[in-house]
C-alpha cells in the first residue's frame, strides 16, 4: 500500500476514534456552536439598534475559535496522549510511513474543521439570519484565511504536544488557549480590549484569523474599528502564513515518537 | 542464512552505568529464544537496539541481514514487535485495530484467521475497552503477527496472567513457533522459558552469563540429584550422582512403594539464582532508563 493510501486508512481511523469520544465532541467540536447559541440568546438585549445583532458580531470569533479548537487543541492533547499511552510507539513498529501518520491527523483535521464550519454557518444563516458573504472576493479570502488557520494550527499543536506529557497537556494547553480567545476578540468584541492587550494578541494566529473573519462576514465600514482601521487582508495572510512555515519548520525538528527518559 | 540475530561486543552505557557491555549472542531461525535476566540486567536496553528504536555506542548487530539502526521501513515488513505496554486503542475494536494495521504490510496474514489464532473472533467487533488484561494481550500478540513476521519479538507477554490465560498464551506462541517464526521472548518466569525456550540466555551486569537449552542450563542435567524418602517415621535426604542406583537400592528395603519418594535436580530458578546472584549489585539494581 502507498503512503497515501495508508495515511488515508489512518484519517478513517483517527475519525473514527474522534466520533467515538463524546469529550472530543461536545468540547472542540459542537462547543463553538454551542457558545453562538448562547452568545446569541443571551447578548441579543444589546444589539436593539443597529443592523447587527449578537450572533452576526459573535460568528466570525466563533469561526476562528473552531479553527484553532479542531486544530491546534485536538492535536497538541492527541499527540501528547499518544505518545504517552505507547501509541506512537506502536505506529514506529510497524511499516507504517511517518508521512501517513500525519497526513492521518490532517485528514482527521480537515473534516472535523469543516464539518464544525458548515454547522456553524448553518446554525448562524437559518437560525439566526446571519447575512453571508456576498461576493466571491469574500469567500476566497474566507477559503484562504481557513486553509491556513487550520494548517498552521495542525502543525503548531504537533509542535506543542512534546511540551508537555499527557498528565498535564490538558491545563496547559486549555489555559492558554482559553486567555488567548479572550484577548483576540473572540468572546469579547475587539474593541473593547485594552490596546497594549490586543499588541499581545496581535504576536499570534488567533487574532489574524479572527480579524480576517470579520473581514468576510462584517459590513465594509466596521473596518474602522480594526486597530488598523482596515481590514488588512494581505498582512493578515503574511502573518497566517509565517505561522504555518515556523509551525511546521518546528513540528518536523521537534517531533519525538517516544516518552520522554525512554529512548 | 540461518542466523536470524547476530551481536558482537554490544555496549550502551548511559552516563557512567554501562547498561550493556561486550554482548555477544546469535538467534537462530526458527528457534524460540528466552532471554532471561534482574531487572537493570540490560534485557530491555539489548531487545530495543535490535528493534531499531535504540541507538548502540560500539558493536554489531545485525536483524534478518540488516542493521536496526539504519534499517529501512521494508525491514519492518519482516517483524513483529509485541511491546510491553499498548494503550490508546480503547475506541476502536480488534478487528478495525488489525485491519488498519495489516493494510501497512505487504503480505499481511488474513485479518479473521488472525483474530482466531489469538482467540479474539468472539470479541472481534467489541470495543478494546471493554476487553479484559489478557484479552488485550491477545490483542498485541495479534498485532505483531499480523503482518506475517519471520522474527517477533514477545517483551514480557504474560505478566499480569492468571495461571489459565498464561497455559493458553503458551499454546498460541508454540502454535507460531510450530509456523516456523522465530521468537525472541523476554520474561521474568522462569517456568514460561522452560516451556517455551528452545535456548536461554541468562544475562546479568549487560553480559552474557549463560547459553543452553532450558534443561541443561548451568550444567544442571550433570548437577548432583537429591533423592528424599520417608524412612522409620523421619525424613531422609542423599545427594547423589547416581540417583537411579540409589532408588533401587532404597526400593529394595521397602515391600511395595517407597513413602514420600522424591527425585529432584536443581530447578531452572535455583540454576538462574545461582548464576545471577554474583551480579546482582547495587548498581544493576539502579532503575535504567526502561
Amino acid at each position: 500500500m502507498s503512503t497515501l493510501a495508508i495515511g488515508l486508512d489512518r484519517a478513517t481511523v483517527e475519525l473514527r476514534m474522534y466520533s467515538r469520544e463524546k469529550e472530543a465532541v461536545l468540547f472542540s467540536f459542537l462547543f463553538p456552536v454551542l457558545l453562538l447559541t448562547l452568545f446569541s440568546v443571551v447578548f441579543s438585549g444589546q444589539f436593539e439598534d443597529g443592523e447587527m445583532t449578537a450572533s452576526w458580531f459573535f460568528l466570525p470569533g466563533m469561526i476562528a475559535a473552531g479553527v484553532l479548537l479542531t486544530s491546534f487543541q485536538t492535536m497538541a492533547l492527541s499527540v501528547a496522549t499518544e505518545r504517552d499511552d505507547g501509541s506512537l510507539k506502536r505506529l514506529r513498529s510497524t511499516p507504517v510511513p511517518p508521512a501517513s501518520y500525519f497526513l492521518g491527523k490532517v485528514g482527521l483535521v480537515a473534516v472535523t474543521s469543516l464539518l464544525q464550519l458548515v454547522l456553524l454557518l448553518v446554525v448562524a444563516s437559518v437560525l439566526f439570519d446571519v447575512p453571508m458573504p456576498g461576493t466571491t472576493g469574500r469567500w476566497a479570502l474566507f477559503a484562504a484565511i481557513f486553509a491556513l488557520g487550520v494548517f498552521g494550527g495542525t502543525v503548531l499543536g504537533i509542535a506543542y504536544s512534546s511540551l508537555s506529557t499527557s498528565r498535564s497537556i490538558g491545563a496547559v494547553v486549555i489555559g492558554p488557549m482559553l486567555i488567548l480567545q479572550f484577548i483576540s476578540g473572540v468572546y469579547i468584541g475587539w474593541d473593547s480590549i485594552p490596546d497594549w492587550l490586543r499588541q499581545v494578541a496581535a504576536l499570534f494566529p488567533l487574532k489574524w484569523i479572527a480579524q480576517g473573519m470579520r473581514a468576510v462576514f462584517y459590513p465594509d465600514e466596521m473596518a474602522s474599528l480594526e486597530m488598523a482601521g482596515a481590514w488588512e487582508p494581505g498582512r493578515t495572510m503574511l502573518v497566517l502564513g509565517a505561522w504555518a512555515v515556523g509551525g511546521l519548520v518546528l513540528c518536523v525538528t521537534t517531533f519525538r515518537w517516544f516518552k520522554r527518559g525512554t529512548v | 542464512m540461518d542466523t536470524a540475530i547476530r551481536i558482537r561486543g554490544l555496549v550502551k552505557t548511559y552516563g557512567e552505568h554501562r547498561a550493556v557491555d561486550g554482548l555477544d549472542l546469535d538467534i537462530h531461525r526458527g528457534e524460540v529464544f528466552a532471554l532471561l535476566g534482574p531487572n537493570g540486567a540490560g534485557k530491555t536496553t539489548t531487545v530495543e537496539v535490535l528493534e531499531g528504536f535504540r541507538d548502540r555506542d560500539s558493536g554489531e548487530v545485525d536483524v534478518l541481514g540488516t542493521d536496526p539502526h539504519r534499517a529501512p521501513l521494508r525491514w519492518r515488513d519482516r517483524i513483529g514487535i509485541v511491546l510491553q505496554t499498548s494503550g490508546g486503542l480503547d475506541l476502536l475494536t480488534p478487528r478495525e485495530v488489525l485491519r488498519s494495521t495489516a493494510k501497512a504490510y505487504r503480505r499481511p496474514r488474513d485479518v479473521d484467521e488472525v483474530l482466531t489464532a489469538v482467540g479474539l473472533a468472539e470479541k472481534a467487533d467489541d470495543r478494546v475497552v471493554g476487553l479484559s488484561g489478557g484479552q488485550r494481550r491477545r490483542l498485541d500478540v495479534g498485532l505483531g503477527i499480523v503482518g506475517d513476521p519471520e522474527l517477533l519479538f514477545l517483551d514480557e507477554p504474560t505478566t499480569g496472567f492468571d495461571p489459565q490465560a498464561r497455559r493458553e498464551f503458551w499454546d498460541l506462541i508454540r502454535s507460531l513457533a510450530t509456523g516456523g517464526t522465530t521468537i525472541l521472548l523476554t520474561t521474568h518466569y522462569l517456568d514460561e522459558a522452560e516451556h517455551l525456550a528452545d535456548r536461554v540466555g541468562v544475562i546479568g551486569a549487560g553480559r552474557l552469563l549463560a547459553l543452553d537449552s532450558p534443561a541443561d542450563l548451568g550444567g544442571r542435567q550433570s548437577e548432583e540429584a537429591t533423592v528424599s524418602w520417608d524412612e522409620d517415621g523421619e525424613r531422609r535426604s542423599i545427594r547423589t550422582a547416581t540417583p537411579t542406583a540409589d532408588v533401587a537400592r532404597i526400593a529394595a528395603r521397602f515391600p511395595g512403594e517407597v513413602p514420600e519418594l522424591v527425585v529432584s535436580r536443581p530447578s531452572l530458578e535455583d540454576t538462574y539464582l545461582e548464576l545471577i546472584t554474583p551480579h546482582v549489585t547495587h548498581d544493576t539494581l539502579m532503575e535504567v532508563p526502561a
